[in-house]
C-alpha cells in the first residue's frame, strides 16, 4: 500500500480524507489507484498533476514507489 | 563558495567567450523578424477597441476588395468543437461570439506589403455590442461581477462561488489558530500587486506557411519550438508531424514565448492564400495589449511569530487573475510564499480568477515575485516591531535538507542556510547608510523544472562535436552546454558547437522554461556525451585487440585501463574520428528522458535605497543578489542571470504597472509610458554565487534563471520602510505612492 498525500481542497472527493492509501507499485498505478476510489478526482488528475515521490518530482507514470515513499499529489508544476 | 565533493574541472566554471556574441554584436543573429522568403505576405490584425463587447458582424468586404490583399479571416476560419486549452488557445488567437480585452483579436489580413495589410485592417468594419467589462482582481471575484465566461470553471471549484472563479485551491498542514495563539506577535495584512509585462526587446515575429496539403512550416521567435507545433495544430486542425518549426534567435522571452498568441494567424492566413509564406510580427503596442503579462494579485498574510523570531503559524490567501482564461500562477505563488521556512502550522488557499484583460503567459518564476512581496514584507514588519534581526529569523527558521516543505514534500539536497549565511557575511551590509537611506532584505525561492527533453550529439570527422538540443537559448544555455559537453569529452570548449535545432531534428522538447535548460538538456548533453564515449573506447579497442572494457577514456583519448590492459599509446579523439567510416560509421550518442533530479534553488538579496522626501522618488544605491547555484558552468551567465532577475524585479518594485482607463483599455501601450528600468536607473549588481551542488545533475548544476526575480519586490518594499518608515502594500512604489505614503504617515 502507498498512501498519497492530496492538497486539502481536494477532500470533497475523498469523503474528507487528506491522505489515501491504495495499492500501487508504480506513480500511474496510484494515479489510477486514486481515481478508481474517487472517481471526482479524474478531471483534476486528467488536467494534469505533479507527483513528488520522497521529495524528486517523479519523471513518468512507470516512476516505482519504494516501500514507505512518501507520496505527494501537487498542482503541475511549471516555470517562465 | 563551494560546498562539494565533486572534482576539480578544467573547462566547467570558467568564462570562456559566448558562442553567439559574434553574430549578436555585428548583426548577424537572425531573429524572428528577419526571416523572408521568396513571394511572401506581410500580415496585420485587427484587435478590439473594447475591453468586453460582443461581436454582432464583421464585415470584410472591402478589405478584401483592396488590390494586394490576398486572404483575410475571421473566427469563421478556424475548426470548430475544441475544447479545454485547445480552445481557450484558440479563442485567445482570434475572438469568437465575444472580444474578451482590449486588443483581443478581431480579424487578420495577409497582403503584398505591411501597409496594405495594415490599410486593409482599417476597412474590416465590426459592429460591437459593448458589454460591461472588470479589471481588478477583487472587483472580478465580486458575486455580481461582470461574467467572463460561464462554465469556466474547474472540477476544483465547489458550487455556490463567485462566477469569475475558474480554480480554486487549499493545501497545508498543522493548526494555524494553535501557531497564532502561541505566537508573541500576530500581524495580518493584506498586499497588491499590479501585472507586468515580460518586456522582452524583441516582439513576436513569426512567418508560417500552410499548403492546402495540410503541411506547413514556421519559422518563429520563441522558447519552444515544439510547444508552436502542438498549439498551433490544435488550434488550427493539423496533424502536428505535418508542421516543421524552426526557431529563431531570440531577443528574450522570460516565459512569455512559451505560448502562442498569433503564430497560427500567420499560417491559416497563408492556407487561404496559396500557401504563400506570411509574415507577422508585432507591434510593441500589440506586445503590451495581447500577449501576456503574469497576473496582477490581491494577497492575505497572516503570520505569528515569537520574541525570538521563531515562525509559530502562517497563514495565505491569495486571488489572482490571470486574464480572459484560466491559468494565473496562484497555486505556483502559494507553493512558493513560505518555501523558504520551517512551519509546522502553514494554510494555502488561492482563487483563480477571470477578468477582461489579455491572457497572462508565465514571466521569471511565474507567481513567486507576488507571493514574495506579501509574505516578506510581512516578515520584515515583525522583525522590526520584535526588533529581530531579519537575517538572523530567516536562518532560524530556514528550511534545510530532509525538512518538510510548507507544499508538501521533503526537501533533498538545498542551499538555503549557505546562502543566507554568504549575504550575512557580505560586506555590504555594514557599510552605514545616511539620512533618508534604507536596507531592505528578502528572500526568495523557485523550484525549477524537469520536462520532456531530447538531446543528439555527433561526433564530426576531425574529432569535434556538435550537439543539437531543443531548448532555445535564452540565457547562456549554448555555453553551458558546450562547456559540459567538452568536459566529458576532454576536448576543448571551441570544439563543440551546439545548435538549436528544429522539430523535425529530435524527439519532443519542452520549451525552455522553468529553468531548466542548463539543467535538463545539459544533462542530456554529458550522457549522450558518456555514449559516444563508450562507442569510441570500443572503436579503440577493435584496433588494439582487447576487451572494449579494458579501455578508460582520460583527456580527450582513449587509452588501455591499467598495465594488463596492454601496452598502447593513447587514441585520441581525432585519430578514432578520423578513421570512423572505415571502423563502423558516424560516432554519435543521443539521450532523451523526463530528467530527474531536479535542484531547486533559494536566493537572498540586499538593497540599499536613498529615497526623495519631496518627491518620492526611490534611487537603488547598491544592491546584492545571492544565490544557490548548485554549480556554476559559465559563471558570467550565472552572474548575468542573477543581474537580469534583480533588474526586472526593480523595475516592478518601482515602475511598471499595466494601467487601464475606466473605459477597461489599456493606457500604457509603449515602453515610453510601461516603464522599464533602464541602464541608468541601476547601479551595477553584485553578485554572489553559492554553490551547494545538486546531487541529481552529473556536474551539480540547479537552474538559475526564475529565483533572481523573487526577492526584489519585498527587499526594496522592506528599504523603502527604513528610509521612510512608511510601509507600501501596493505595486508599484511609484513616486506618488511613495510620497503619499510619507505624507500619510506625517513625513
Amino acid at each position: 500500500m502507498v498512501a498519497i498525500n492530496l492538497w486539502s481542497s481536494l477532500t470533497r472527493f475523498t469523503d474528507g480524507a487528506r491522505v489515501v492509501e491504495v495499492e500501487a507499485e508504480t506513480v500511474g498505478g496510484a494515479l489510477d489507484g486514486l481515481v478508481a476510489a474517487h472517481p471526482g478526482l479524474a478531471p483534476i488528475i486528467e488536467a494534469g498533476v505533479s507527483v513528488v515521490v520522497d521529495g524528486e518530482i517523479a519523471p513518468n507514470r512507470h516512476a516505482q514507489l519504494p516501500e514507505g515513499a512518501e507520496v505527494v499529489l501537487m498542482q503541475r508544476l511549471k516555470g517562465g | 563558495m563551494a560546498k562539494d565533493e565533486f572534482k576539480e574541472f578544467k573547462l566547467v566554471g570558467t568564462r570562456p567567450d559566448r558562442p553567439d556574441g559574434l553574430d549578436k554584436v555585428t548583426g548577424r543573429a537572425r531573429y524572428g523578424a528577419d526571416i523572408s522568403a521568396p513571394g511572401m505576405l506581410w500580415a496585420a490584425v485587427l484587435r478590439s477597441p473594447h475591453a468586453h463587447a460582443r461581436i454582432v458582424k464583421i464585415d470584410t468586404s472591402k478589405a478584401e476588395a483592396l488590390s494586394g490583399v490576398k486572404a483575410v479571416i475571421t473566427r469563421a476560419d478556424f475548426p470548430t468543437g475544441l475544447t479545454g486549452e485547445d480552445w481557450n488557445l484558440q479563442e485567445n488567437t482570434m475572438a469568437g461570439e465575444r472580444a474578451l480585452y482590449d486588443g483581443h483579436a478581431v480579424a487578420a489580413v495577409a497582403a503584398t506589403s505591411k501597409l496594405r495589410a495594415e490599410e486593409a485592417v482599417r476597412l474590416i468594419e465590426v459592429e460591437y455590442e459593448v458589454l460591461p467589462h472588470v479589471i481588478d482582481v477583487d472587483d472580478a471575484i465580486k458575486p455580481d461581477a461582470p461574467v467572463i465566461r460561464e462554465g469556466a470553471a474547474d472540477a476544483t471549484v465547489p458550487e455556490g462561488m463567485p462566477p469569475n472563479v475558474v480554480r480554486y485551491m487549499e493545501f497545508g498542514r498543522g493548526d494555524v489558530e494553535a501557531g497564532f495563539a502561541e505566537a508573541d506577535l500576530v500581524m495580518e495584512k493584506t498586499y497588491k500587486t499590479e501585472a507586468t509585462h515580460q518586456g522582452y526587446i524583441e516582439p513576436h515575429a513569426c512567418m508560417g506557411q500552410l499548403g492546402a496539403d495540410g503541411k506547413g512550416e514556421m519559422w518563429v521567435c520563441t522558447q519552444g519550438q515544439w510547444f508552436i507545433r502542438k498549439m498551433c495544430t490544435a488550434v488550427l486542425g493539423l496533424e502536428t508531424a505535418q508542421l516543421r518549426v524552426t526557431p529563431s534567435e531570440i531577443g528574450g522571452g522570460f516565459g512569455g514565448k512559451t505560448t502562442i498568441f498569433m503564430e497560427p494567424l500567420s499560417l491559416a492566413l497563408s492556407k487561404k492564400a496559396g500557401g504563400k509564406p506570411v509574415k507577422l510580427v508585432m507591434s510593441r503596442s500589440e506586445v503590451l495589449r495581447a500577449t501576456g503579462p503574469t497576473a496582477s494579485a490581491s494577497m492575505d498574510v497572516k503570520i505569528g511569530m515569537k520574541k525570538d523570531g521563531t515562525i509559530t503559524g502562517a497563514r495565505a490567501e491569495f486571488r489572482m487573475q490571470g486574464g480572459a482564461f484560466p491559468g494565473s500562477p496562484v497555486d505556483m505563488a502559494l507553493y512558493c510564499a513560505f518555501a523558504p521556512y520551517k512551519l509546522k502550522n502553514v494554510e494555502h488557499v488561492g482563487y483563480d480568477v477571470l477578468a477582461n484583460r489579455p491572457k497572462c503567459a508565465a514571466y521569471r518564476a511565474p507567481g513567486s515575485p507576488m507571493g514574495a512581496f506579501a509574505v516578506e514584507s510581512l516578515l520584515d514588519e515583525m522583525c522590526r516591531e520584535l526588533d529581530v534581526d531579519p537575517l538572523d529569523m530567516r536562518l532560524k527558521n530556514a528550511v534545510r535538507e530532509g525538512d518538510t516543505a510548507s507544499y508538501g514534500p521533503k526537501y533533498g539536497s538545498i542551499g538555503l542556510v549557505e546562502t543566507l549565511e554568504a549575504t550575512k557575511a557580505h560586506p555590504n551590509l555594514s557599510i552605514p547608510l545616511g539620512p533618508n537611506q534604507g536596507r531592505g532584505i528578502a528572500a526568495g525561492y523557485w523550484f525549477n523544472h524537469n520536462g520532456e527533453t531530447s538531446v543528439s550529439m555527433a561526433i564530426s570527422e576531425d574529432g569535434t562535436a556538435q550537439v543539437s538540443v531543443g531548448t532555445p537559448d535564452i540565457g547562456g544555455s549554448r555555453a553551458s552546454i558546450a562547456l559540459m559537453t567538452a568536459e566529458t569529452l576532454g576536448i576543448p570548449y571551441e570544439d563543440v558547437r551546439v545548435n538549436v535545432v528544429e522539430t523535425g531534428a529530435l524527439g519532443v522538447n519542452e520549451p525552455t522554461h522553468g529553468s531548466r535548460a542548463t539543467f535538463a538538456s545539459g544533462k542530456a548533453a554529458v550522457i549522450a556525451a558518456g555514449h559516444a564515449i563508450t562507442e569510441m573506447c570500443k572503436r579503440a579497442a577493435n584496433e588494439w585487440g582487447i576487451d572494449p572494457e579494458a579501455v578508460e577514456w582520460v583527456d580527450g583519448a582513449a587509452q588501455p585501463a591499467g598495465d594488463n590492459a596492454g601496452k598502447f599509446p593513447p587514441m585520441s579523439i581525432a585519430e578514432i574520428a578520423g578513421k570512423m567510416g572505415s571502423t563502423g560509421g558516424p560516432i554519435s550518442g543521443h539521450h532523451e528522458s523526463v530528467p530527474e533530479g531536479v535542484g531547486a534553488s533559494f536566493g537572498c538579496h540586499v538593497v540599499d535605497v536613498e529615497v526623495d522626501p519631496e518627491t518620492g522618488r526611490t534611487t537603488i544605491l547598491r544592491y546584492l543578489v545571492v544565490q544557490d547555484a548548485g554549480r556554476a558552468i559559465h559563471p558570467a551567465y550565472v552572474e548575468g542571470q542573477y543581474q537580469g532577475g534583480a533588474a526586472q524585479g526593480i523595475g516592478w518594485a518601482l515602475n511598471e504597472a499595466y494601467i487601464y482607463g475606466d473605459d477597461g483599455r489599456l493606457q500604457n501601450t509603449v515602453f515610453l509610458d510601461y516603464r522599464v528600468p533602464v541602464a541608468s536607473d541601476l547601479p551595477m549588481i553584485d553578485t554572489v554565487i553559492v554553490e551547494v551542488p545538486n546531487p541529481g545533475h552529473p556536474y551539480g548544476v540547479r537552474g538559475v534563471g526564475e529565483t533572481g526575480i523573487t526577492p526584489p519586490l519585498p527587499a526594496i518594499a522592506n528599504a523603502i520602510q527604513e528610509a521612510t518608515g512608511a510601509r507600501l502594500c501596493e505595486l508599484p512604489m511609484s513616486p506618488p505612492k511613495v510620497l503619499a505614503a510619507i505624507k500619510a504617515k506625517g513625513g
